[in-house]
């Protein structure tokens, strides 16, 4: 991922655009058909061919259990858990992960190859692979790879960098999907309101405020569900 | 392979189910008209429980709402993108354009960003002013009455400006600016650059008794399950059938090419039906071509008969050439008054509250026509990407990015809204060289022929991108933020993006008095075919600096009243 992809899912949350458009395997007979009818109330909103692309990503398994243990110990030490609210692993990073690891296989080379290297570092330094270290050593390692020098683009640092740092936005952005994440934000919408204005206290917060002839324009909410009549001018009568 | 034809012998039948075939529909079955719709992508409603991704959250999803198959995001509704497998298309000279179609009843309106403006006498006499270009055979005073009427149906909100080029019309209120949009007006009218309430297509207020009103969950994008935006199918198909409109509707059926007998004339269409994957064919007196300015355009240079032998209509040659996309290119900004937000809902509509019409004069300046300014940012929905490089911003602190642990809830929290956005979207000049034709050596999955395209932009495009960065860094510096890239320098083309990707492709059909220079006159008929008609964005002389939608839906509207008038009169 590119650094201006990347600054752009930040702002949008999400990653729209820039990535290949996959096409659908055909389906598997009987066995196919009902793996797409089970997922219809899991997966909504998916076509036919959606559903049975997602089955048979569900169907494959990329990760084996040593990496998958691994992967779930580096996640809870990116986004351990707090007081509050659980780590990477209680929100289903791992799972996540090896989801989307399936559907954007680009991703394939860094991800296994950054936990070879990351065995490979902590058999160098301590003589085990990294999911048996002690945390002290684990973070000794992590310390080496976490900070990237922010004056070379993604794509020219090493290839452990580049996989700590994709690890961290896997981590973070499977986290911040999640029932939990999505809490821990305080992230307020996604259900049906009505909007009407900034609340007083974040204007006063920001040290803003609205024009008062642009609000006597805006959308009177007690108003809203009576039928709009103009006059020939356009103007709005109700 | 015989193919087989339906007994049936409609009145009309119409091509594509989008904005132009959307009101094409509806008009012509109020006037009691028998209609078939033929559409290449499946039925959808955006209630149907299992086409429905209206608030839905992002772990419903294993990909949490990737692009990885919907260009624009899991939760988007629009069957297609700019790649759809079995159905390529090709490029030639090394130019490029990206062909963006969406395969579903109502086509693109589901997904659309609702924005909803009218062309100003300006727009259509524009080579009056500056010489660029061509003039419309019509005018502001002929289209007014159907924006009007269109404002009326479908429900727009915006306020009265009385700005020349940007008429008002029968607006429903606007919505209260969002906290970004604060500080975008005051960077902005710091610069003299004016900000208005923006005019788009939901329901701010009830305009009827079948449509629900906004809810403001911000994903107009995903198809409102209320019909509180407009869609083609929710506001225009589906009520012309509950009025008991006699309508055949044809779900992915692609069709192929429009069949004519020995005068020419059109007898119908034959599609491939996309289930059993065999040639079926449609008789009717009229044929309208609703299907894009592209696929409209392909489908006439693909009815090659004894008659036609350059296509449908395409006696000039002039099918295809004049293809044009809007301009667009887009800057992202950090606002360090904007961190350590207080979290509330602040959804609102999908999309913004307020936009920059364009506000120059173009006599002080090195490029023709303008631009407006799309706004956006804040408090959104996570989703797949969210939460990546969560503390790159350290930068414009001092402070070391990169990291793990706890610390990074914090990094997210403290920036989370503090990012915001503007999107240039202009004007380019319809040019003869910017065409698509069909590409003789590819078909494709149903045999059909190819569109291949040849594109290239001129320093007028590029040069107005350049004053677009220009502008983004004047506002951005006066609300007191940072720029989170370097202006693109001029080997990017100053960021401007390749044609085809802001989806506002038209021209390809062109309007005019003139049977040499363009394809149809000015009630959307084709010179050379009387039963003819196309009610997509193909006949657009110049694409304004607007979105084309409203004006699609005022032209459809306009053309139906010829078309019901015409087969009364019997000259059709």
């Amino acid at each position: 991922m590119d650094r201006r992809k990347s600054i752009k899912s930040i702002l949008l949350g999400t990653v729209a655009g820039g990535l290949a458009v996959s096409g659908c395997k055909p389906g598997t007979g009987t066995e196919g058909d009902n793996v797409v009818a089970d997922g219809a109330e899991q997966y909504f909103g998916r076509t036919p061919a959606e559903l049975e692309q997602i089955a048979a990503l569900n169907a494959e398994q990329f990760f084996n259990e040593h990496e998958m243990s691994t992967l779930a110990v580096l996640c809870d030490l990116i986004l351990p858990a707090n007081s509050e609210y659980g780590g990477a692993t209680d929100a289903g990073v791992p799972d996540f992960i090896e989801f989307m690891v399936k559907d954007i296989p680009d991703m394939q080379p860094t991800l296994r190859g950054g936990l070879m290297w990351l065995d490979h570092k902590s058999n160098t330094d301590f003589n085990s692979e990294f999911k048996s270290l002690n945390e002290t050593q684990q973070k000794e390692i992590l310390d080496t790879i976490a900070y990237p020098d922010m004056e070379i683009p993604n794509n020219e640092r090493p290839l452990e960098i580049q996989f700590f740092t994709l690890m961290r936005n896997m981590t973070l952005t499977g986290y911040y999907t999640s029932q939990m994440g999505i809490k821990d934000l305080g992230y307020k919408g996604n259900t049906p309101n009505v909007w009407d204005g900034i609340p007083e206290e974040v204007l006063a917060q920001h040290g803003v405020s609205y024009d008062e002839e642009w609000i006597a324009k805006c959308v009177d909410q007690s108003q809203r569900n009576v039928i709009a009549k103009w006059d020939e001018e356009g103007n709005l009568l109700t | 392979m015989q193919i087989k034809e339906s007994s049936t012998m409609y009145d009309v039948i119409i091509v594509g189910s989008g904005a132009g075939g959307g009101m094409a529909t509806k008009i012509l079955t109020e006037a009691g008209l028998k209609v078939a719709i033929v559409e290449a992508g499946p039925h959808f409603d955006p209630q149907n429980p299992k086409q429905q991704t209206q608030l839905k959250w992002p772990w419903e999803s294993p990909r949490r709402g990737a692009g990885t198959v919907r260009a624009f995001g899991e939760y988007d509704n629009a069957y297609g993108g700019w790649d759809i497998e079995g159905e390529p298309y090709t490029r030639k000279n090394g130019t490029k354009f990206d062909w963006f179609r969406s395969r579903m009843l109502g086509g693109r309106t589901n997904h659309w960003g609702r924005i909803s403006l009218r062309f100003s006498e300006r727009d259509f006499k524009h080579k009056d002013i500056d010489g660029h270009g061509d003039n419309w055979p019509i005018g502001y005073e002929d289209v007014k009455p159907y924006y009007d009427k269109v404002d009326k149906l479908i429900g727009v909100f915006g306020t009265k400006e009385n700005l020349p080029n940007e008429p008002d019309g029968y607006f429903l209120p606007p919505p209260k600016p969002r906290l970004h949009e604060l500080f975008y007006i005051k960077g902005a009218k710091k610069a003299n650059i004016p900000v208005i309430p923006s005019r788009m297509s939901m329901l701010t207020k009830k305009i009827n008794q079948d449509r629900g009103v906004c809810f403001y969950c911000s994903q107009c994008s995903r198809a409102c399950s209320v019909h509180a935006d407009f869609s083609s199918g929710t506001c225009l198909i589906f009520p012309a059938q509950k009025n008991g409109g006699q309508i055949d509707l044809f779900v992915n059926c692609m069709v192929r090419e429009v069949t004519t007998n020995e005068e020419g004339k059109a007898t119908g269409v034959s599609y491939i039906n996309k289930e059993d994957r065999k040639e079926y064919k449609l008789k009717g007196k009229v044929v309208v071509l609703a299907a894009s300015a592209c696929s409209s355009a392909r489908i006439l240079m693909n009815s090659k008969s004894k008659q036609h032998p350059n296509g449908l209509g395409n006696g000039s040659d002039i099918i295809g050439h004049y293809l044009h996309d809007s301009t667009g290119s887009s800057r992202a900004a950090f606002v360090p008054d904007l961190v350590n937000r207080k979290t509330y809902n602040e959804d609102g509509v999908g999309g913004m509250h307020v936009y920059t019409p364009w506000w120059l004069d173009n006599k002080n300046l090195d490029f023709p026509r303008g631009y407006h300014i799309e706004v956006w940012g804040g408090m959104g929905m996570p989703s797949y990407g969210f939460g990546f490089n969560p503390n790159d911003l350290n930068k414009f602190f001092g402070l070391k990015a990169g990291g793990y642990g706890d610390s990074l809830r914090k990094d997210v929290k403290k920036y989370y809204g503090s990012v915001m956005g503007m999107s240039g979207r202009g004007e380019s000049i319809a040019m003869k060289d910017n065409y698509c034709e069909i590409d003789p050596t590819t078909v494709d999955e149903f045999g059909i022929p190819v569109l291949r395209f040849n594109y290239n932009w001129t320093d007028n495009e590029r040069k107005q991108a350049k004053h677009m960065h220009e502008t983004f860094e004047e506002v951005v510096h006066n609300m007191g933020g940072e720029m989170l890239q370097e202006a693109p320098s001029k080997e990017d083309d100053y960021g401007l993006l390749a044609p085809g990707r802001i989806i506002h492709e038209v021209g390809t059909t062109r309007m005019g008095n003139d049977p040499k220079t363009s394809v149809v006159n000015s009630h959307q008929q084709l010179h050379e075919v009387d039963n003819v008609f196309i009610v997509d964005a193909g006949p657009f002389v110049s694409q304004a600096d607007k979105n084309p939608t409203w004006t699609i839906l005022a032209l459809s509207w306009r053309t139906s009243d010829y078309i019901i008038e015409q087969l009364k009169q019997q000259n059709i």
